[in-house]
């Protein structure tokens, strides 16, 4: 194998795997979250602003590590330097 | 596959280029700043005012709550930051209802310049309130091994805010671009509708976290005068 079949198989394996993974993640702990905000809704409906807000304001943390993995699957695909550098 | 509006190239001379992200930056602040004035040109105090008089009011005191309740007793000072912060980002998400147009804030561009007025401006606005020796001393709380530490979290969540709305806007176009291509009809339209509404979510977030960092910084400990007058 030369290297350029080298880079394509690890960029696209590596991105497939990120996705995979960035997905994984978040989606356990979002899930974690929105069911411990709708307890805590159940036991206290008055807090429902404050709850509510602070639920959004934590899933758009969480979801942000689901990004971090996004962004380098998209690089891995569409702008990776390797490639481009052994394509010339 | 475009990656970002930055690529889209309306005019070019020599170096200078305008792209797609420049020209819908524009027409966003033109039609934030035109509306606004044409809106506020007659403001009626009594009964009997304009809808769109209404809807800025109802937009500017909602914004102002907010701030108060992150905890910032003065939200008027940070009213115009934060409040342009959630209506620009605000906008470009609303106007992709109009074809042609892509949110400027698909560019990673745009959202290292956001993210780096915020960079500036929670240590101008800690200093103003607390004075340049308060704002340092507060880097080396808890204790003094603690300084890289605070600094590298300050440039960190800088980096995190950009990326974080960066990376949702261009995952919102991207996913339209990708099923434009699989089944042109029904889908995506319901996938723009997902990124509106990430959009203003998005939005939302990233004014909220930029007041709590604004607050985390403007907190003044508890004055030592007031022990003192008690006595």
């Amino acid at each position: 194998m030369d290297s350029m079949t080298i880079i394509a198989v690890a960029s696209i394996v590596t991105a497939g795997v990120t996705t995979g993974f960035g997905t994984m993640g978040p989606a356990l702990s979002e899930g974690k979250a929105v069911s411990t905000a709708l307890s805590s809704l159940a036991q206290q409906p008055d807090a429902s602003p404050t709850i509510t807000r602070t639920l959004f304001v934590g899933l758009a943390m969480i979801e942000s590590t689901a990004i971090y993995c996004f962004v380098v699957s998209m690089i891995l695909i569409f702008a990776n330097p390797f490639w481009n550098h052994v394509i010339k | 596959m475009r990656l970002s509006p930055d690529e889209m190239i309306f005019w070019q001379y020599g170096f200078i280029k305008l792209s797609a992200t420049i020209v819908f930056t524009w027409g966003l602040m033109l039609l934030l700043t035109v509306g606004s004035k044409i809106i506020t040109h007659t403001l009626s105090t009594d009964h009997k005012r304009s809808r769109w008089q209404n809807l800025l009011e109802m937009v500017v005191m909602g914004m102002e709550k907010q701030i108060e309740e992150i905890g910032l007793s003065q939200p008027r000072k940070y009213l115009g930051f934060l409040g342009t912060l959630f209506l620009f980002v605000g906008a470009a998400s609303l106007c992709t209802i109009i074809p042609g147009y892509e949110p400027p804030t698909g560019s990673l561009s745009t959202t290292a310049a956001l993210a780096l007025c915020v960079f500036v401006a929670v240590p101008l606005f800690g200093i103003e309130e607390q004075g340049v020796g308060d704002y340092l001393k507060s880097y080396i709380k808890p204790t003094f091994i603690m300084l890289p530490f605070n600094i590298i979290s300050e440039i960190s969540r800088t980096l995190a805010l950009a990326v974080r709305l960066f990376g949702n806007m261009m995952s919102g176009a991207m996913i339209i671009g990708i099923l434009l291509t699989i089944t042109p009809y029904i889908f995506p339209i319901i996938m723009t509708v997902l990124g509106l509404l990430t959009g203003m979510v998005q939005a939302y977030i990233f004014s909220i976290l930029a007041s709590v960092y604004i607050a985390a910084a403007t907190r003044v400990r508890k004055p030592k005068v007031e022990a003192e007058v008690v006595h």
